[in-house]
C-alpha cells in the first residue's frame, strides 16, 4: 500500500480521492505493478517516431466513425426505387445500400462528415502505415528483437488494404462496383477454383445479391477484430521491447533516452490524437470524398472514365494495368496469365516485406539484440533494396492511373503502360545503384568530416602563398556520433579444403550467403569508418590536412 | 541456417565503452568515446516565470477556443439546415452544414491537441532522463527451469510414452476443423456452365438501353455506338443485374468492305455488328468508340479491341477478342439475335477453354 509522502498535511490526514480509488483499484487489478514499471516509461524523441502513432489514432478514428455509420447504414442489396433528398437520383432502382449512403449524406445532420472522416482517416491510416514501415525498415528498427513486431504491422498493413476495399465497396455505387467486378475477374483467372471462389464469395454469379452484406460482416467485424488484436499486440511489444533511438552523446544500446511518459508523453501523444483527429475533421469540412452520388448506383453494365481505386489498391491495379494479355489454352482448360500473374506478383511484393528481416538477419548471422537504429547511409545495400522497392511500387502507382497520367499531361495511353512496363523492371536496379552510390558517398563524407573536421568556409592564405580552407575539428558528441555505427565484415566460406587437404563441401546455401554478405558488407559496399589510429595520425599536427 | 556457421569475428566488436556506460573523457586510445549525456539546457520558461505565464495563457486560450468551437458545433447542428447550399470561396458550392460541422469540430479538437502539445514542450520538464535496458530473453537459469518444467510436465501427461492417445488427438484435433469448412459449401451453388449461358436465344430482339424500343436494321447508322439488352429484361426485374452482366451488347454499323474478319461479316447484318460490352479481361463493361479506326476502349484498364477485325484485341491487358453475337432481321425489320453467343462472354477463367 503506498502511503503518500508529501508534506502537504492535508493530505497526511487523508488521502486524496484519486489515491483511494487507486488504491481501490490496485487491489483488486494489481494496477500498481504494472505503472510501477510503465508510469515514468522513457521514450526516445524523434520526428519520425511519431508517424506509427499517425496510424494508431487514425485507427481510433476510423473505429468510433465507423460504429457511427453503422446506425445508418443497411447492408442489403435489395434493389428499390429512390425517394430521397437528393433530386437527381429520384426514381432511380439502387441496392438499399447505395440508397442508405445516400441518406447518410443528405438526411443525417452530420452523416456526410462522419462518412468524410471515416474514409479520409482510412487513406491516412494506410499512408500513414506506409510511411511507418519505410522509417522502420531504412533504420532497422525491425532487427532483433522486433522481426515479430514487423510481421505485426505488415499483417495490419495488409489487413487495413483488404478492409479499405471492402469498406469502399459497400455503398455499391458505380465506382466500388467497377473494383468490385476487377476483384472478380481476377478470382476467375486463379486457376482451378477460379470459379467456384468466385460463386462461393458472391453467392452465385456476379453480382448477385450477397457481396454487400458479406463484406460488411468482414469489413465492420472479422478483419477489424483481427486488427484490433493486431494493434493491442503491437503496442505491447513496443512498451516491452522498449523503443528504439539513434546514437548520440550518452544514448547506448542498453539504455534508452529521453522523456517519461508521465506526464510529457502523455501530453505529447494524447494531443498528438486530438491533431490528427483535427485535421482529418477539417479536411473533411472542406474536401469532399467518394461522392457516390455523382456517380451513380452501380449497374454492371456502366461505367465511369478515369475509375481509380483508392491509393493503396493503385499499385495492384498497376499491376493488372501493365501486364501484357497472356492467355494460354491446353487441353481445354485456359490459364489466364495475363492476370494471374500480377495477382501473384501482388502477394510477392508484399510477401517480401514480412521476409526481409529474417534474411537480412541470416545474412549478417547477427544474434543480438539491436536498439540503436541505423542511419540509412550506414546500410547501404538494405536502404537500397528498400528504394528499390518503393521505385517499383511508385511505378506500378503510375501504371494504376495510367489513364490519369496520358489526359492530364496529354501523353499517349500506349506510351504510358509502356513505360510502366519497362521502368518496373529498369526503375528499381536504376534506383538501387543511384541509392547505394548516394549512401557511400555520404559514408564518406562522415569520415571525412570525423578525421579532417567541418568545412568551415574560412579561406586562409599561407605565407608561400597558398589558399586553404580551415577545418574545424568536431565536437566530442559529433565525433562518437557519427563514428558509433557498426560495420559488418564480410562472411567467407573458408578454404575449399579442410587440414588434411580433403575438399571441404560447401552447401549452396552458404555460398549464397557469403555472396549476400559481400554484397551487403564486401569492400565496394561500405565504407570503413574511421578508426583510432587513422584519427590520431591525422589529428597529430603533421602538417596535412 | 543456424548459428554455428558463422564465424565470431564477422560479427563487430561491441565497443567496450557501450558496455558499461559512458566513458566521459576522450583519451588517446578512445577518442571518438561517447561523452555522455550532454548537459540539460534550460528554455526560457524554465528561468523567466513571466515567459512561464505567457505559454500558460497560450494553453488556456487554445482550451478555451475548443471550448468554444464545441459550442459552435452544437449552434451549427441545430442551426443549419441539412440542404443547404452555400458558396464559400475557394471551395465554391458545398453543405454549408457539412462545412460547419466539421470546421468547429475540427478546431475543438486541434485546439485540444495544441494546448497539451505546448503545454508539453514549454512548461512540462524536459529533462532527457536515461532508463536502462534489460536483454529481452530470459537469464539462463530462468531458461533452464522453464525447459525442466516443460518436460516434467510433458512427462506426466505421459504424451511421450502413450503414443495412441497422442495419435488419435491429433487426428480428432485435425478433422474437427473440417465440418467448419463443410459448413461453408452453401455459401453459393457450384459454377456448373452458368458463365457459359447469357438471357439470348434465338429470335430475340435487341432492344436499345436508352430508348427502351426494339432496335430496328434502319436504327443503326454508321459511326454511333449503340447499347443493347435482350428483350423482357427489365430494370426491376429481379435478376437483372446479373442478367445484364452478361448480356450487355454493342452494336455498331460499319461499312462491310471495311470488316476485315470473315465470320464477323457473315454474323452481322449489312455490317451491323453486335458485341459483347463486357470487357474479356476482368469484365468492366467497354464503353468508348473511336468511329474512324473502329476501335473501342475499356476505361478500366484500357485493353483496346478493334471492331473491323473480329474485335481482335490491338492494345492493352485484355487476353482475348470480344465475343459476336450473330444478328439478323426479323420479318417485320427488327434486329433479332440469332442464338446466344458462342463462347462465354466477360474474363477468362479456368474450365473456359
Amino acid at each position: 500500500m503506498s502511503t503518500t509522502t508529501t508534506k502537504d498535511s492535508r493530505s497526511r490526514e487523508k488521502a486524496p480521492a484519486g489515491e483511494k480509488v487507486a488504491d481501490w483499484a490496485d487491489g483488486r487489478l494489481g494496477i500498481y505493478s504494472l505503472a510501477k514499471a510503465n508510469m515514468r516509461k522513457i521514450f526516445p524523441d524523434h520526428w519520425s517516431f511519431m508517424l506509427g502513432e499517425i496510424c494508431l489514432y487514425s485507427f481510433i478514428i476510423i473505429i468510433l466513425t465507423g460504429v457511427y455509420l453503422t446506425l445508418f447504414f443497411h447492408p442489403s442489396m435489395n434493389e428499390i426505387e429512390y425517394h430521397g433528398s437528393y433530386v437527381p437520383l429520384q426514381g432511380q432502382m439502387m441496392s438499399e445500400a447505395f440508397a442508405s449512403t445516400l441518406d447518410i449524406s443528405f438526411d443525417v445532420r452530420g452523416g456526410l462528415l462522419i462518412r468524410q472522416i471515416h474514409h479520409w482517416a482510412a487513406i491516412v491510416f494506410l499512408a500513414g502505415m506506409f510511411v511507418h514501415m519505410m522509417r522502420v525498415f531504412f533504420t532497422g528498427a525491425f532487427r532483433k528483437p522486433r522481426e515479430i513486431n514487423w510481421l505485426f504491422g505488415f499483417l495490419l498493413f495488409v489487413l487495413g488494404m483488404f478492409t479499405g476495399f471492402t469498406g469502399y465497396s459497400l455503398p455499391d455505387d458505380l465506382l466500388s462496383g467497377t473494383g468490385v467486378r476487377f476483384t472478380q475477374g481476377a478470382i476467375l483467372a486463379t486457376p482451378i477454383v477460379g470459379t467456384y471462389i468466385s460463386m462461393f464469395l458472391f453467392g452465385g454469379e456476379f453480382p448477385g445479391g450477397d457481396f454487400v452484406s458479406r463484406f460488411y460482416s468482414i469489413h465492420i467485424l472479422l478483419l477489424p477484430g483481427i486488427m484490433l488484436g493486431l494493434v493491442v499486440g503491437h503496442l505491447i511489444l513496443v512498451f516491452y521491447h522498449k523503443h528504439t533511438q539513434f546514437a548520440g552523446p550518452g544514448k547506448t544500446n542498453k539504455n534508452v533516452v529521453g522523456m517519461p511518459l508521465l506526464p510529457v508523453y502523455m501530453a505529447k501523444a494524447g494531443g498528438f490524437f486530438f491533431l490528427v483527429f483535427g485535421f482529418i475533421a477539417m479536411l473533411s469540412a472542406v474536401a469532399s470524398i467518394n461522392p457516390i452520388w455523382v456517380l451513380g448506383p452501380y449497374r454492371p453494365d456502366q461505367v465511369s472514365t478515369g475509375a481509380q481505386p483508392d491509393w493503396y489498391m493503385g499499385f495492384a491495379e498497376g499491376l493488372i494495368r501493365a501486364m501484357p494479355g497472356w492467355e494460354i489454352n491446353l487441353w481445354g482448360h485456359t490459364l489466364v496469365l495475363g492476370v494471374f500473374i500480377p495477382l501473384v506478383l501482388f502477394g510477392l511484393f508484399l510477401g517480401v516485406i514480412a521476409l526481409y528481416p529474417f534474411i537480412e538477419s541470416w545474412i549478417t548471422g547477427d544474434k543480438r539484440e539491436h536498439h540503436i537504429l541505423d542511419r540509412p547511409r550506414n546500410a547501404p545495400t538494405r536502404t537500397g533494396f528498400g528504394v528499390a522497392w518503393v521505385t517499383a511500387y511508385m511505378i506500378m502507382l503510375i501504371g494504376g492511373g495510367n489513364d490519369i497520367v496520358a489526359t492530364h499531361f496529354h501523353l499517349s495511353i500506349n506510351s504510358v503502360t509502356w513505360f510502366v512496363r519497362i521502368g518496373f523492371f529498369v526503375g528499381p536496379v536504376v534506383a538501387f545503384i543511384v541509392t547505394k552510390r548516394i549512401c557511400l558517398g555520404l559514408q564518406r563524407r562522415d569520415a571525412d568530416k570525423v578525421l579532417h573536421g567541418r568545412e568551415s568556409g574560412i579561406i586562409k592564405r599561407l605565407p608561400h602563398g597558398e589558399f586553404i580552407e580551415v577545418h574545424e575539428p568536431l565536437s566530442q558528441e559529433a565525433l562518437h556520433t557519427l563514428t558509433a555505427h557498426e560495420q559488418y565484415k564480410p562472411a567467407e566460406i573458408g578454404p575449399a579444403v579442410d587440414e588434411n587437404g580433403v575438399e571441404r563441401k560447401v552447401k549452396g546455401s552458404q555460398k549464397l550467403r557469403a555472396k549476400l554478405s559481400n554484397a551487403y558488407f564486401g569492400e565496394d559496399n561500405q565504407i570503413p569508418k574511421p578508426t583510432a589510429e587513422e584519427y590520431k595520425e591525422i589529428t597529430s599536427g603533421h602538417g596535412h590536412h | 541456417m543456424s548459428s554455428q556457421d558463422i564465424p565470431e569475428e564477422n560479427l563487430p566488436a561491441e565497443r567496450a565503452a557501450d558496455e558499461h556506460g559512458a566513458v566521459s573523457v576522450a583519451d588517446e586510445k578512445h577518442p571518438f568515446a561517447d561523452p555522455g549525456l550532454p548537459p540539460h539546457e534550460h528554455r526560457i520558461q524554465d528561468i523567466d516565470e513571466r515567459a512561464a505565464k505567457r505559454s500558460e495563457r497560450a494553453v488556456a486560450f487554445l482550451f478555451t477556443m475548443s471550448m468554444l468551437a464545441t459550442v459552435g458545433f452544437i449552434a451549427a447542428f441545430v442551426a443549419i439546415p441539412v440542404d443547404e447550399i452555400v458558396y464559400i470561396w475557394p471551395l465554391g458550392h458545398i453543405s454549408g452544414l457539412n462545412f460547419a460541422l466539421g470546421m468547429t469540430l475540427g478546431l475543438a479538437l486541434f485546439c485540444i491537441g495544441a494546448g497539451a502539445v505546448h503545454w508539453a514542450r514549454t512548461l512540462m520538464s524536459d529533462e532527457e532522463i536515461a532508463d536502462e535496458r534489460h536483454a529481452i530473453e530470459a537469464s539462463p537459469e530462468d531458461r533452464a527451469k522453464v525447459h525442466a518444467d516443460f518436460k516434467q510436465g510433458a512427462k506426466e501427461s505421459a504424451l511421450g510414452r502413450r503414443k495412441l492417445i497422442r495419435n488419435t488427438m491429433l487426428g480428432a484435433l485435425t478433422l474437427v476443423p473440417l465440418s467448419g469448412i463443410v459448413l461453408l459449401r452453401d455459401l453459393g451453388p457450384l459454377p456448373e456452365d452458368k458463365l457459359r449461358h447469357t438471357l439470348w436465344r434465338r429470335g430475340k430482339l435487341l432492344v436499345n438501353m436508352n430508348t427502351d424500343e426494339p432496335l430496328r436494321a434502319s436504327d443503326v447508322t454508321v459511326g454511333s455506338l449503340t447499347f443493347a439488352k435482350p428483350e423482357g429484361l427489365e430494370e426491376h426485374d429481379h435478376e437483372f443485374q446479373n442478367e445484364i452482366a452478361k448480356a450487355a451488347l454493342m452494336i455498331v454499323r460499319l461499312e462491310p468492305k471495311d470488316i476485315k474478319d470473315k465470320r464477323e461479316l457473315e454474323w452481322s447484318h449489312e455490317g451491323i455488328v453486335a458485341y459483347s460490352k463486357i470487357c474479356t479481361h476482368v469484365g468492366c463493361p467497354i464503353s468508348l468508340y473511336e468511329q474512324q479506326t473502329h476501335h473501342v476502349l475499356c476505361p478500366c484498364h484500357q485493353s483496346t479491341f478493334d471492331l473491323s477485325d473480329g474485335a481482335r484485341v490491338i492494345f492493352g491487358p485484355a487476353g482475348h477478342a470480344l465475343p459476336q453475337l450473330r444478328i439478323g432481321v426479323n420479318d417485320e425489320g427488327y434486329l433479332e439475335a440469332l442464338g446466344d453467343f458462342d463462347e462465354p462472354v466477360g474474363p477468362s477463367f479456368w474450365e473456359r477453354g
